[in-house]
């Protein structure tokens, strides 16, 4: 504190004397160490995998050489079926579970925007969800999904009188894993529009009250306006991390029943730890890093647009 | 908790904690379960109605942690011990690695002359956002060739340069909030960049730093993909020894995963509670300021 006291009083005056602007150093000292880490762990792994998705390449027979393909894996990918299908489903799946998200985080962001006794408390409870291991949630989704011992077969058993097995067929096994998604993330868009919501400043809340305005028309011209930034990034935020989701999926269903309920991620891993495909694989994860850059640039444009908004 | 504290109406909203209190009870229902079953004998547990109050016993993190051979004469571990030992010591050495790393480089990118800031901003985002199976497949070879497969180096790295972009964002979103004059009069009394990033900038930016660092700690200690296929037996995390747990021999040993499960959860469960303002913070990448 005493340090930036003094120098404070000290420089200000010696500041108008020369009318210098100060001299600022360079960067690259301070960001140095983080670019070679990023370059090392992020950027050569990534230049490695696109030099890769251009041969045939096996990662169960190192000895044999790499055979140079050119476009062909991603030609392969491009023209296969299945994997169109299987896109589609992955879109189908993160629409569905983001929308999902954003709807209960909202109405949670509703019940918590207000203080009331033993907010700390439940605050907790709510948000415990998004702060467990994947792979602990995951494990016990699928018992509660387990047709024998499961809680959902419990439930369902007496209506129906037959055992019902969540993950027995394409549609109830998305469902459950959108269930379980949105169980875990639903608590972080509330998160986020609380922090939007808090950022409505006091007297647009009270011009409101003293303007009488109607509860839609307060939602419409004081909350929208102020949490439109913030669900452009949650929504933003959502989509890029299903469309990695990997933990929840391996531990669920892991991919059933079929490939119903792959992602890119599990197709990836398949692909490279499975089959040993890793050109292809590689292939397929450059196709998802394009994508996702995509995403991307339009959350970081969000940022620049909240900023300004600022 | 807070019983005795008033809403800003002026009144104590009862109604609102009722409505509240039956979310937070849907959404605690599988921690409670998780509790539960941790405590409950293998009887209790397959009890139809499901046993409410039950005689709670410590078998299961007896069992976590101890084997007893077919014939009962012989106690093994099960290594148990040496997972946590892991999971801790990777966490806190990657999570200080890349808050010191990423203090550097956050400073760097609010305050030094540097072209094209912009752009480093995004590729660092875009690298943080690209689906980590995509680098894995890469950086298993590249592991291997180096030999450093398996080691504590490797994955200690990984986590740093995973937690970067992260740390990255967040800093810089905290010094930017800084008062810039007091840093410029320091300038032009002649301190050099690490002094005042050392002794003006950091020294205001605690809460900014445990943000930081707490998020940081609950990404690293949830990771299951990483751990999954870059350590080895001697370096695995409790994540990985967990689904060891589900895939072992005679079913699923429900009760033994709930144990592992609940030591595993307080850290985090601590968190949710002490340091809420700083997740809201923390959730968001810095992008939403305070």
């Amino acid at each position: 504190m005493a340090v930036w006291e003094s120098v404070a009083s000290k420089a200000t005056p010696r500041a108008e004397r020369e009318e210098a602007v100060p001299t600022v150093a360079s960067a690259a000292p301070f960001i140095g160490p983080a670019l070679v880490i990023l370059c090392a762990i992020n950027v050569l792994p990534l230049l490695w995998s696109i030099g890769v998705s251009f041969y045939r390449f096996r990662a169960d027979h190192l000895t044999k050489p790499p055979r140079f393909l050119g476009l062909d894996n991603y030609v392969d990918l491009m023209t296969d079926a299945g994997i169109w299908e299987h896109f589609l489903n992955t879109a189908v799946m993160i629409a569905a579970s983001v929308a999902t998200q954003l709807v209960v985080g909202g109405l949670l962001a509703f019940v918590f925007v207000r203080p009331f006794p033993g907010r700390r408390l439940v605050l907790m409870l709510v948000l415990t969800p998004m702060l467990l291991s994947t792979v602990a949630v995951g494990t016990f989704f699928s018992l509660f999904y387990d047709p024998t011992f499961g809680i959902v077969s419990a439930i369902v058993r007496p209506l129906t009188g037959e055992p019902f097995a969540p993950l027995g067929t394409p549609f109830s096994a998305r469902l459950s894993l959108i269930v379980a998604d949105a169980w875990m993330w639903s608590p972080f868009v509330m998160l986020m529009l609380l922090a939007g919501l808090a950022g409505i400043p006091n007297y647009l809340r009270e011009a409101a009250e003293i303007d009488r305005l109607s509860p839609s028309r307060r939602f419409w011209s004081v909350t929208f306006p102020a949490i439109r930034a913030v669900l452009l990034l949650a929504l933003l935020f959502r989509t890029i991390e299903s469309f990695n989701m990997f933990d929840l999926i391996y531990t669920i269903t892991n991919g059933g029943p079929g490939v119903a309920t792959e992602s890119l991620s599990t197709e990836i891993y398949d692909t490279a730890f499975v089959l040993f495909e890793t050109g292809r694989a590689s292939a397929l994860g450059n196709i998802s890093v394009f994508v996702v850059i995509v995403l991307t640039r339009l959350y970081f444009q969000a940022v620049q647009l909240r900023k300004k908004a600022l | 908790m807070d019983g005795s504290q008033s809403g800003s109406a002026g009144r104590a909203d009862y109604g609102r904690t009722a409505i509240a209190a039956g979310v937070g009870v849907v959404y605690f229902f599988p921690v409670i379960w998780m509790l539960l079953a941790a405590f409950k004998t293998r009887q209790d547990q397959m009890a139809t109605p499901p046993k409410l109050i039950f005689t709670p016993t410590l078998e299961h993190f007896w069992a976590a942690f101890h084997r007893v051979s077919v014939d009962g004469s012989q106690v093994f571990d099960t290594g148990l011990e040496r997972n946590f030992l892991n999971s801790l010591g990777i966490c806190f050495t990657s999570v200080l690695l890349a808050l010191i790393i990423g203090c550097l480089a956050a400073y760097g990118f609010a305050r030094l002359r540097l072209g094209g800031r912009d752009y480093y901003m995004f590729y660092i985002l875009a690298l943080r956002m690209a689906p980590p199976i995509t680098a894995i497949v890469p950086l298993y070879f590249l592991f291997r060739v180096t030999g450093l497969g398996g080691s504590y180096t490797a994955i200690i790295l990984v986590y740093t340069a995973f937690n970067l972009p992260f740390a990255i964002w967040m800093l810089r979103s905290f010094i930017n909030e800084l008062h810039e004059p007091i840093e410029e009069a320091a300038r032009l009394d002649g301190s050099s960049e690490l002094t005042i990033l050392r002794r003006i900038c950091l020294p205001q930016m605690g809460a900014g730093i445990a943000a930081t660092a707490i998020i940081a700690f609950v990404f690293t200690w949830n990771d299951f993909l990483f751990s999954l296929l870059l350590t080895s037996v001697d370096t695995r995390t409790v994540p990985v020894a967990m689904t060891r747990v589900v895939g072992a021999d005679v079913g699923v040993d429900w009760g033994v995963f709930a144990a592992i499960g609940t030591i595993y959860l307080l850290p985090v469960l601590l968190v949710a509670f002490f340091l809420q303002g700083q997740l809201l913070r923390g959730a968001t990448f810095g992008t939403v300021p305070r």
